[in-house]
């Protein structure tokens, strides 16, 4: 079942005029800024297939800016993201590209300030649903049928049981789950998608967790 | 987790077994899915109706893209309505005004609910809106009118395709028009089974309606697509309600609009490369509107 709640179908509430080209964008970039834990100095944003031609007429560009700024597709000050960002200091930049994406509406984030840089690669498939491809040269591959946990974790040996087994005593099953790192003992990154919802004190729990540096949900 | 239903043969046999209405189906489906109380659930639609109300108010009074390509129509049709002149029918005008008022609004950067799209937003809310002065509803049937089309879209979107980029416009405005028509007809005392027969009957008139908007913008032709789907919306509900029925069963209907919107070419699957968006005058919008933008962007 790709869709699974009668919201995915009647809603989201968003800003037009696009389910896909705006409210996906948005989300897409609401999920870099998650992802990163605060707000960039700066974005790069290269745009491709279906966004890279139609993202002016579309306001695709003040969704992904109002996304890193943290607005929902429900927010009204999308429309002016492109004034707040100038007013916070966020500087940004749009390149569209002419490579062939995988994904009609594919975009690529780098954002960054002076204590770290990250790289995300979105798609926005439809409906104001977007899956995340990319994470800083990790692939994803995400289903987007069940809600994901991304936890990003220092390389240590027993990070992995340990988040696994916070999970088990909750009662959440593990459906899919992947691993990687950059380099031994460097950064890594896990990916969990789960049967259940996951509530704010479950993302609280495995935070705490020894070596976890950030944790964040990707529900749909 | 707990599907209650993936076909709307086995969403109507549970309605009929259980004596329960669609919307009451769907929203129980809701709560065993997404583990939270019908409070919530029911909450959450109810804040969707209120953003569609606003969305109507403000599309009446008239608002216009930035384009240029979209705005104002639904303040004319409400004015020939008034004049009294109608041809087609006031309830019928007035839900395509009001079809046409959110799709401004949408096309406008405005607030909108997306049903099943924001492409094809205008449908449900103008017709819901428009019913509602004849049927008198409470709010809790109008937020249940909006769980019966959820419960409708929900089957479409798993079994075939809610994406102009997948399916072309039938699995846009197609999809909502027909979502549409099964709720008016729960909200009008029907059947579960007229519902679905209604859905039926729009789907069926829905089939190969391709995408092919004029610059890629969700604007010419969705904006009318919208007011046809909304029409043919109601036009379906009656038939229905009237008691005639569709010769092929629904999940039928929406197997073949599936296997249609595989066959579509990409030029006619929102590329804005095929169709409409391909005629003279809509490469010449085309051309002005994105010629115009850069060039504003370049300032910056």
């Amino acid at each position: 079942m790709k869709f699974r709640s009668v919201f995915d179908i009647i809603g989201p509430v968003m800003v037009g005029p696009s389910s896909s080209h705006t409210a996906g964008a948005a989300r897409i970039g609401r999920v870099a800024r998650t992802l990163f834990g605060r707000r960039p100095d700066w974005a790069e944003i290269h745009l491709y297939g279906s966004f890279a031609e139609t993202y002016k007429g579309h306001g695709t560009d003040v969704a992904i800016i109002g996304g890193l700024l943290d607005y929902d597709t429900d927010d009204d000050r999308i429309r002016t993201a492109f004034e707040e960002a100038e007013r916070v200091g966020m500087k940004f930049e749009f390149i569209p590209e002419e490579e062939e994406p995988e994904h009609p509406n594919t975009a690529m984030l780098r954002i960054g300030d002076k204590d770290g840089e990250m790289e995300l690669t979105g798609i926005s498939i439809g409906g104001g649903k977007m899956e995340v491809t990319e994470l800083n040269g990790f692939p994803l591959r995400l289903t987007g049928h069940y809600p994901a946990l991304l936890i990003v974790h220092h390389d240590r040996p027993g990070v992995i049981a340990a988040v696994s087994n916070s999970l088990a005593r909750e009662g959440i099953n593990i459906a899919h789950m992947e691993c990687g790192r950059k380099e031994k003992g460097e950064m890594a990154l896990m990916v969990i998608e789960v049967d259940q919802i996951i509530d704010d004190g479950m993302i609280g729990l495995i935070s705490g967790l020894d070596n976890v540096t950030q944790v964040s949900i990707l529900a749909d | 987790m707990d599907i209650l239903f993936s076909s709307v043969k086995e969403l109507v046999a549970l309605a009929e077994e259980t004596g329960k209405p669609i919307s009451e189906i769907m929203i129980e489906q809701e709560m065993q899915i997404t583990r939270r109380t019908r409070e919530q659930v029911v909450a959450q639609m109810e804040r969707n109706l209120e953003v569609m109300e606003e969305a109507v108010e403000k599309g009446l009074q008239g608002v216009h893209s930035t384009s240029g390509l979209t705005g104002g129509d639904a303040v004319l049709i409400q004015n020939y309505i008034k004049s009294g002149k109608s041809l087609s029918g006031d309830l019928l005008l007035d839900a395509v005004s009001k079809a046409v008022a959110t799709n401004e609004v949408n096309a406008a950067m405005g607030m909108i609910c997306a049903t099943p799209t924001a492409g094809a937003a205008g449908i449900v809310p103008g017709t819901l809106f428009a019913v509602k002065d004849k049927l008198n509803p409470t709010r809790e049937q109008m937020i249940n009118f909006l769980f019966t089309s959820g419960a409708f879209g929900f089957v479409v979107a798993n079994n075939a395709s809610i994406s102009g980029a997948a399916g072309g416009c039938q699995a846009e405005t197609g999809s909502a028009a027909s979502m549409a028509a099964a709720a008016i007809v729960e909200m009008a005392g029907g059947t579960p089974q007229q519902s679905a027969e209604a859905f039926s009957i729009v789907m069926k008139n829905m089939l190969g309606l391709v995408c092919d908007p004029v610059a890629g913008l969700v604007e010419v032709p969705c904006v009318k697509r919208n007011a046809m789907g909304a029409a043919k919306a109601l036009v379906g509900a009656d038939m229905a309600l009237a008691g005639v029925v569709s010769v092929i069963p629904t999940d039928e209907v929406i197997e073949a609009m599936h296997r249609i919107g595989r066959a579509m070419p990409s030029a006619l699957r929102e590329t804005a490369k095929g169709g409409l968006a391909a005629t003279p005058t809509g490469k010449r919008l085309e051309a002005e509107i994105f010629g115009k933008k850069a060039a504003e962007s370049g300032v910056e």
